[in-house]
């Protein structure tokens, strides 16, 4: 199609513009923030160009942390939320393809009720259901684990049902194929399906891994000890400090610091995390 | 390669719908069936049921004179090639093919000269490290063969292999798979819809109607004898001409004005439906065909006309002499061409 219309390509351009300024310019802010020092960021005008404290202000939130109110090294909570969210996502996807494959490939009975039930239920956020969940946790001993941090939230219906849905899309032709073959479920499982739903789980990897970072309510909950406080918790605890100013600066840090690693995920798995989404390789 | 018995085969879902109806038939070692039939027929579940992917509901399926209804289809030692080929889709062309050995724990030099065999033998040696969908249809459909022969099982299974195919690609594989069978000797079932691939490719046809196994016999036979109506009309292009009518007094069919005088006597006063194959007619003095329509296919002309008494009938006739649309065109049959059907039934009761 030709179109030659500077106008509409201008006014475009503009929309477009408008929408990135308005998401990036907190991150910006976010960002400036970070590298002045304490009282720079309490006086007014609040600056908008980087300052000189950059790697001060990082060394101290990473290796001392924020001593008005945890004090305990960002890199113990980073460690944290990282093993948080990669058991929970690693946890989800597992759980969910062994799922899904006993919904599309087994007959046994109330296989449909099942796939309803596990459906349901997780439909309702985890605030619903986070009073019991806790009663169960705590009466188990796993206040302040990893496993206590992690296993409550690692069955998921959005990944079963996606795993659903691309296993119906397979031909039947062939897991009938791989009969005739002499593969049984379990070989079929991971020879045949497992390589083929690469780019399923790349993209549930992503969705899951931000998820799993970026929870909060269940591990202020579940945690009493500081060493097991995660990053994005320690971003809200360090803005709500009531008995001191606010340090900016380090809060922004921390705040930069828990951004990362979601980030540089999307970044890295974009292409698979996109093909996953749209593409169905057969 | 082995024997393959169906004995009194019958499938049914829920025990209401019967989709195969009791099929009796013994294949020998090496032959090349063809099941054939309209889609619906049941002659998939057919194959199905001998793969072992589709439960037996009555009778017994003997490979080799062991009973299989109960085996799983790894155990049947057989290898199926399937419509759309089902590929797996990851793996190289080579690992599609050593994926049964793989797991039947052949060992990796005899994998290696086993599918390096059936690549030569097949011609796909220069693909071996590719991936399925690099491959156009053709090619993939020599991998699914491939799959099928390095196992070397005792029967290959064929379901609608070539149907994905583009027509002149189809003549080509027909051609191929006929020999490459011949050549290996391995006793072969294989389903299509298509009339002119049963009748190249098999030694014996199936020709299957609603789960019903209307005719077995070699391709001739059901050619030149068909013994139902719908065999008739389903073997050959253009189908079969039909027309209703009735035994005379004496015995004796009147037709058009002239009569015909059965080979077989039957009983006077019933129902007949006569056929004769369009090829089967010529220009001659017998009957006076009222010309609607001429379609030239180069080798031949197809004519299509009335009957003085309003009767359709199509007429073939060699190269490409061409009546005029309205013209009375004389044709006569060949002698002993015409096959007589019971109108009630359908089942063949002679010639004339």
């Amino acid at each position: 199609m030709v179109e030659n219309r500077p106008w509409l390509t201008i006014f475009s351009h503009l929309v477009v513009l408008i929408g990135v300024a308005i998401i990036a310019f907190p991150v910006w802010m976010t960002f400036v923030a970070s590298t002045h020092d304490a009282q720079t960021m309490l006086r007014s005008p609040v600056p908008v160009l980087p300052g000189p404290h950059l790697l001060k202000n990082y060394s101290e939130i990473l290796t001392q942390g924020y001593a008005r109110t945890s004090g305990i090294p960002l890199t113990i909570a980073l460690f944290n939320s990282m093993v948080m969210a990669l058991g929970i996502c690693i946890g989800k996807i597992v759980i969910s393809i062994i799922a899904a494959f006993a919904i599309v490939y087994f007959r046994f009975p109330f296989r449909m009720a099942a796939f309803w039930a596990i459906f349901v239920t997780l439909m309702l956020p985890v605030e619903v259901r986070i009073v019991p969940t806790y009663g169960v946790v705590a009466g188990l001993g796993m206040v302040d684990t990893y496993s206590g941090l992690i296993i409550p939230l690692i069955a998921s219906a959005t990944a079963t049902f996606l795993f659903r849905q691309f296993f119906l899309s397979v031909p039947d032709e062939l897991a009938e194929a791989s009969r005739v073959d002499g593969a049984g479920p379990v070989r079929f499982f991971f020879d045949i399906l497992l390589p083929m739903s690469r780019t399923t789980i790349a993209a549930l990897f992503v969705i899951q891994f931000i998820y799993g970072w970026n929870q909060y309510l269940w591990p202020l909950l579940v945690t009493n000890k500081e060493s097991f406080y995660t990053a994005v918790m320690l971003v809200a605890r360090q803005a709500t400090a009531v008995d001191a100013t606010p340090s900016w600066n380090l809060i922004m840090a921390t705040a930069m610091l828990a951004m990362l690693p979601p980030v540089l995920v999307v970044v890295f798995m974009q292409r698979q995390f996109v093909r996953g989404l749209v593409e169905t390789e057969k | 390669m082995a024997t393959v018995s169906l004995r009194g085969v019958r499938k049914s879902y829920g025990g209401t719908v019967e989709v195969i109806q009791g099929i009796d038939m013994e294949i020998t070692d090496g032959e090349f069936i063809v099941i054939v039939g309209p889609s619906g027929c049941g002659k998939s579940t057919l194959l199905r049921m001998v793969a072992g992917l589709e439960k037996i509901t009555g009778g017994e399926i003997a490979i080799d004179a062991r009973v299989v209804n109960e085996l799983e289809p790894k155990d049947r030692d057989i290898a199926m090639v399937f419509q759309n080929y089902a590929l797996y889709p990851h793996m190289s062309v080579y690992d599609n093919m050593a994926y049964g050995l793989k797991i039947r724990g052949v060992s990796k030099g005899e994998i290696d000269e086993r599918v390096k065999r059936a690549a030569k033998t097949l011609e796909i040696e220069p693909f071996l490290e590719r991936k399925p969908r690099q491959l156009s249809g053709g090619q993939r459909q020599r991998v699914a063969m491939g799959r099928a022969i390095v196992r070397e099982p005792k029967a290959f299974l064929f379901d609608e292999p070539l149907s994905n195919l583009d027509a002149k690609l189809r003549v080509q594989m027909r051609v191929e798979i006929k020999k490459l069978q011949r050549q290996l000797g391995v006793t072969s079932i294989y389903v299509t819809h298509d009339q002119v691939e049963a009748m190249t490719m098999g030694d014996r046809l199936i020709v299957m109607n609603k789960g019903v196994a209307e005719q077995i016999g070699t391709p001739i036979d059901v050619y030149a004898q068909p013994a139902s109506l719908f065999v008739a009309a389903f073997i050959g292009s253009p189908s079969m001409n039909f027309l209703e009518t009735r035994i005379g007094a004496d015995g004796s069919l009147a037709l058009d004005g002239a009569s015909l005088k059965p080979k077989t006597r039957i009983d006077p006063g019933r129902a007949v439906t006569i056929g004769i194959r369009p090829e089967h007619l010529s220009v001659g003095s017998g009957f006076d065909l009222k010309v609607e329509l001429v379609e030239l296919l180069g080798a031949d002309t197809l004519v299509y006309g009335r009957l003085s008494d309003g009767k359709g009938l199509v007429v073939r006739l060699p190269g490409t002499e061409v009546p005029k649309i309205g013209d009375r065109l004389p044709v006569k049959a060949h002698d002993g061409a015409w096959h007589l059907f019971d109108s009630e039934t359908g089942k063949r009761l002679g010639a004339a």
